[in-house]
Parts: structure tokens; sequence; C-alpha cells
């Protein structure tokens, strides 16, 4: 077994030194994107080309500085690596460009579900999907006696055994962090609840109904069994806490699950019961509690179209299906052709299978993001009722909403 | 000065003001009253790996003739200042009227994000200035006591909080005040109580921003006041002394008096940062608790949809407020000026 797997890899290294020199282009490309695995893998794939210049700036602000730096003319990037989130911003700012000329001279290789197509233009091309999911202590939960949690009921429940049994103090992790965190953390609730962000085609919002309210009662009593910093704690957090043995249930994202036990001083406990299922539903409802993503890149719409063209090519070719081997499969559930999903990737795949909502790709979501990040905190210290929270969160997101030309 | 000599002299500095100072604020003002063209929205078909679905997009061929007529964005006015992200006039008329008691209508006002964030500015600036004036002129008496051989090193030690960028500082505090940390856990344990967190309560995180803010600038005030103490004149104490005062006599009677002016610029200088504080919050993590002026742009910016008229709104309005906290003292610049003349 060992040898095959080796000589698979030799293999692949072959392939990719061929496809190495099959990667030529004629101009300058320069990529900004955020920061996790699968994303630098992408960025280092993209400059083996060569004949021209490949530049990557990939951070985890990239947000912050990817419509300013396609804005210009000629644009300092000439691709952006994103989501669907924040795909929305580059649409709004119309700096990134259709791609289907350059899909029929050199994106033969391409899946067609790997298309992301706005009204009828392919706008970018996506190379992996991602979603929450539970990601649990098996070890922890055999000793409570409960069975991994299908439904976020399930998972207050087992909490409360396991902190009731005194198995651990803060048993549940979550990314609650007021900002952007807090903010996903409530749509996955509130899509669980089967509830809508806004009227159907207007910018109109309806967050402050039964759902949201349900939704953040939720959140709260999950809070009772978290960190009594929460309210601080980020992904990364988060998962620092499930890594020194303190959480047994938590709702993670994908892209960080693979890598999640591999840092130094992990207990082994940790490593052993380290186990990943499917997002969970709650209240009944039978889609999850969760949002599928898909992440993907796009090129600058002012760049000259010899840029354009080797930012393609570059980008093309570091999305290949021979890029697939032993290192890169776990790091991401990859839309490429040929990937095989690893047994860190069930929770996103459950994620699919299950209908999962997908993040809403709409103008104005991304200003109903900041407004729940800024306005649920209080909420979750006690200092409001649920029903306030959701009135402050429509009125921060209408004022918003107005100032950039929604309503 | 001769008029001609005058003029050469300045302008240089006043290019540079024109430049770096006037101009900005003009960009800010006229940003601050344009808002962006309202959306043309179109519902279309978008398809993803995930299937296909109608979803509501911008319309960009109408949005961009829009744009190309009027690249500013539309006038707006005074509208985003007075809009609920910023002085929320509706709002404040509503729960003033509606109100009824004074506690009620406080409380009100604090859900509005921009009392809010300027409760914990005013607050942080008014606590931390003579807190860290205070500090700073013990740290020069002490170390103005000491030995010579002793003063370099301890004049190192002391200068090292200003020195060190001020998100890092913040971290390092909020690092050791997690409930897991070094001193969260201590005072845990002092207050024998185990589920004591300083990051879940306001208060605490108020007192931990606070302590911050005079522990970065103390050392600020110190170098100040440091070299004002260079300058004290050695017969005025030896004289003090020789009317019997005490230590703290003379510190009293004669080293303040002394270092008065230096302390109305720390106040000055102080005031002013302290007003735009800004990275104990992303540092603290704090925005639940506490937010500031300066936070509230910078998060204006920072989302998947930057909003560059409430930001810019924001910033004219901490303009004012620097302006009104400095007021006392330029009306009185103004006095003497006038005075001379």
């Amino acid at each position: 077994m060992f040898l095959k797997k080796l000589a698979l890899a030799g293999a692949m290294t072959l392939l990719t030194t061929t496809a190495y020199a099959a990667c030529d282009i004629g101009a300058r490309v320069s990529i900004v994107g955020n920061e996790f695995p699968a994303i630098q893998t992408i960025g280092s794939n993209a400059q083996e080309c060569s004949g021209g210049e490949v530049s990557t700036n990939l951070t985890a602000d990239h947000q912050k500085i990817n419509v300013a730096g396609m804005s210009g003319n000629p644009a300092e990037y000439t691709s952006a690596i994103i989501a669907n989130s924040s795909i929305v911003a580059l649409m709004n700012e119309d700096v990134i460009r259709p791609l289907d000329d350059l899909i029929a001279k050199h994106g033969q290789g391409l899946k067609k579900n790997q298309l992301i197509t706005i009204n009828g233009k392919v706008m970018a091309v996506a190379f992996m999907a991602n979603a929450q999911h539970l990601v649990y202590r098996a070890d922890v939960l055999e000793k409570a006696g409960v069975e991994a949690p299908k439904t976020y009921e399930d998972m207050l429940a087992a909490a409360k055994k396991i902190k009731d049994m005194g198995l651990m103090d803060n048993p549940v992790g979550g990314a609650y962090k007021a900002g952007w965190n807090l903010a996903q953390e409530f749509n996955n609730m509130f899509l669980g609840y089967g509830g809508s962000h806004f009227e159907e085609g207007s910018a109109k919002p309806t967050v402050n109904s039964e759902a949201g309210v349900k939704a953040l009662e939720m959140m709260k009593a999950l809070s009772e069994y978290m960190n009594p910093d929460f309210l601080t704690h980020d992904s990364n957090a988060t998962n620092a806490e499930y890594r020194a043995g303190n959480v047994a249930l938590m709702n993670m994202w994908g892209s960080r699950a693979a890598t999640l036990t591999t840092a130094d001083g992990v207990p082994q406990e940790v490593i052993d019961g380290f186990a990943i299922a499917g997002p969970m539903t709650v209240g009944g409802g039978s889609t999850p509690a969760s949002t599928l993503w898909w992440d993907g890149w796009t090129v600058a719409k002012n760049v000259s179209d010899a840029e354009a063209e080797a930012t393609f090519v570059a980008l093309t070719h570091a999305i290949r299906p021979d890029m697939l081997n032993e290192e890169t499969s776990p790091l991401a559930v990859w839309l490429i052709d040929g990937y095989e999903p690893t047994d860190k990737a069930v929770g996103v795949f459950a994620a699919a299978q299950a209908s999962t909502t997908p993040y809403p790709m709409l103008p104005y979501m991304g200003l109903m993001h900041t407004a729940l990040g800024a306005e649920l905190s209080d909420f979750m210290q006690g200092k409001e009722s649920a029903e306030q929270a959701l009135a402050d969160v429509e009125a921060a997101y209408t004022a918003a909403a107005k100032e950039k030309g929604f309503l | 000065m001769k008029h001609r000599t005058f003029f050469w002299f300045f302008l240089p500095t006043g290019l540079a003001m024109l430049l770096f100072i006037a101009f900005p604020i003009v960009s800010v003002i006229t940003q601050s009253m344009f808002a962006p063209h309202e959306s043309v929205l179109i519902t279309v078909e978008n398809c993803d790996p995930f299937g296909c679905k109608k979803e509501t997009t911008i319309d960009q061929d109408a949005t961009r003739e829009l744009r190309d007529s009027k690249p500013l964005g539309r006038f707006v006015g005074l509208d985003v200042y007075l809009d609920r992200g910023h002085l929320a006039i509706n709002e404040v008329a509503e729960a003033w009227r509606t109100s009824e008691t004074m506690g009620d209508f406080w409380s009100r006002m604090g859900n509005l994000p921009f009392y809010r964030a300027l409760a914990f500015t005013l607050t942080y600036t008014f606590v931390c200035t003579p807190f860290l004036i205070i500090l700073g002129m013990m740290i020069a008496l002490a170390v103005n006591s000491l030995t010579k051989s002793m003063k370099g090193f301890v004049i190192f030690l002391s200068l090292l909080p200003f020195t060190v960028t001020p998100l890092i500082g913040s971290l390092v505090l909020f690092w050791m005040i997690d409930s897991r940390g070094i001193l969260g856990n201590f005072i845990s344990w002092v207050a024998a109580d185990p589920d004591l967190s300083i990051k879940a309560s306001t208060p605490l995180m108020w007192i931990a921003i606070i302590i911050w803010g005079v522990w970065h600038s103390a050392p600020f005030a110190f170098v100040v006041f440091y070299a004002g103490l260079q300058t004290l004149p050695q017969d005025q104490i030896e004289a003090a002394q020789i009317d019997g005062a005490t230590c703290w006599q003379q510190i009293k009677y004669v080293v303040v008096p002394h270092l008065m002016p230096l302390v109305t610029f720390v106040a000055l200088i102080q005031l002013m940062d302290n007003f735009r504080v800004f990275e104990p919050i992303v540092g603290f993590n704090a925005e639940a608790h506490a937010t500031t002026l300066s936070w509230i742009i910078f998060n204006d910016l920072g989302g998947e949809t930057r909003q560059l008229s409430a930001a810019s709104a924001t910033s004219v309005l901490t303009i004012l407020g620097v302006a009104i906290l400095l007021s006392p003292v330029l009306v009185r610049t103004w006095r003497d000026f006038k005075g001379k003349r």
C-alpha cells in the first residue's frame, strides 16, 4: 500500500513537472486573496508559470484592499480570489470582467459546475467548496454516553450532560466574536429556522421575525456552555480552545478541519478523539443551520487583454486536475476534476447533500452582515431583548442601505 | 519681521499644510455630503456549484450611465450626518418624547452607535489624560532624584511602553487578561470567582483599556516633564530649602508651577490623541463592550460593502469633536494675541 502511494506520488511529481513547462504566460499576474492553506497552494501553483512575473498578496484583510486595488486603471491586482460573499463587492463596483471569451480559448479543462454564472456571463471560476459543520470529541461524547448530535437541541443536551458530569466546564465552542463571526453564526441559525434576510426581490430587511428571535435564543442557550470570553473568540481562538482540550462540540469551517489537530503540543487524547460530522439542523427543520460557500478566482476588468489572458492561464494552471496529490487533497473540498474526498471532507459533503442554503449572493447582504455583527452583541450579553436587538439590526441596516442607494 | 520675509519663510509650511491638512479635510467633507447613486436592481439567474437560482443583482449598464454622468454620486447634504449611524436626530427625538425617566432616555441613547462610541471615547479621554499626567510627573520626579549612573537605564525602561507599537502593546495585555491568561487567572483567584472574566464584563473591559491607555502614554508625559526638570533653577529650590520647605512643599510651590506650561502642552496633545483612540479596540477585540469614533470609521470601511460616505461623516464629526475639546485653549490663545496688539 505504502509503495503504491509512493509510486503515485512520484507519478504526480512527474506530471507536475511536465505541467510546469506547459504554463507559459506573456504578461504580469498579480493575485490578492484570503490566507488559508488551500489558497496558499493556489498562489504557489500560479507562481510556477514562466514568461511573466506572478506575484501574490494573500492576507486575511484581502477584502479591505481588493476593491481599492482593482479600481484603478490599470488595476494593481489582475485577479482577486474571493468567495460567494465577497464577489458581491467586486460586482457592485464593476471591477471584474466576464470570462467567457477566455474560457473558450483556454478553459477546456474546467467543469461546468466550476463556472460562476451571473446573468448568463461567467464572472468567476470556483475551485473549492466550504461549509461550517460539527466538529466534536468522540472520546468525550462516549464517556458522557451521548451520540454525536444531529440537531442543535441534541447539542445542548449533550453539553449539559458533559458539564453535569464534570468532564468539561465549557464544552461548547463557537466563533461568536462580535462582528463578522457573530453575524455569520446568526445567519446559520436563522436560515436553519427557515428565515430569510430580505423580502423577495427587494432590499427590505426581514430579520426581525419569529425565526430571528428563535435563532438568537438558541445562540444564547449555547453561549451558556461556552468560555465566558466567547464574544472575543474568532475561528482561530475557538480552534485553540479545541486543541487545548477545553471544547467537545463546535460548529467549525470545513477548510480549517484538515489542519485542526496538526499544531504543535496538541494532547494525544484530542488528536485521537477528533471527529467530524455534517452540519446540525435546528427547531425541527430539515435544512441544516449552516451555509454553503465556494471559493474561486476572478479577473480584473481594468487590465490589458494580455494581462487578463496571462492571469486566466496562470490560475487555470493553478487549479489543473493533476495538482491534486497526497498533500493538497486534504486541504479542501476541491471542485476540481478527479478529486477524491478524504475523511476530512465528510462534513462539507454532508452539508452539500443535505441541501444547505448557499450564502446569499445579494448586493446588499454585506451591509446586513455588518449590521448584524454590530448590533447583536448587546443581546448576547443580556443587555437587551432579542426583539430589540433585531429591531436595531434593521434600523442600522436601513440607514446603511439608504446611504448606498439600495433603499 | 518684514511681510516679505515672513511670506517666504512661511511658504513651505503653508504649502504643506494646504496639501496635507486643508485638502484632505475638504475632500472628506465633500465625500460626506455625497452618497453612491441609487442602484438599479434586476433579478437574474445565477449559477454556482450548488445549482442555479434567481437572485437580485445590480444592473451594471444602467448604473454605469448614472456614475459616468455624475461621478461624485448623488448630493444628500447632511442626510448621512443625521441618520441612525451618526447623530440620529429622529431616534434621539423619539427617545426624548417617549422616555419616562432620564435613565431610560440615556439607556436608549446608549443603544445608538454614535453616542455609544462617544460615551466611551469621552470617558477614555477624560480619565486617561489626568492619570497619565500625574503618573508621568511622578516618574519624572523619581528618575530625576536618581544617581547619574542609574538614570540612563531607568529612562530607557520607562520609555519602553511608548516605543511598543500600540496594537502590539494592547494585544499583549489582551492575552494576559484572557480568562486563561496570567492576569485573568490571578484576578479570578483574588475575587474567588472562577467564572469572572474581564473580557465578558463591560466595566472591567473599560478599566482594562483605560489602564492600557495610561500605561502607553505616561512615558510621553514623563519625557516632557523630565526635560522640564533639567531647567529647574537650583537657587529657587535652595531658597525654599532655607525657608524650611518640606519636600512636598518644594514640589507643590516650586517644581509644579515651573512645569505648568508643559502640563498644558501635554494635556493638549493627549486630549487630541486620546480622542482618536483606536488601536486598543482592535487589540482587545473590545467592540462588544467599547467602541470609539475612530473604530466606527474603520468598521465602515472594513465591511464587505465599504461605506465611504458614512466613514467620511464620522471623520468630520471627529474633527469637530477635537476642535470643541481644544476650544478653551484656542480661545485663550486668541485673547492673548488680541491683548498683545
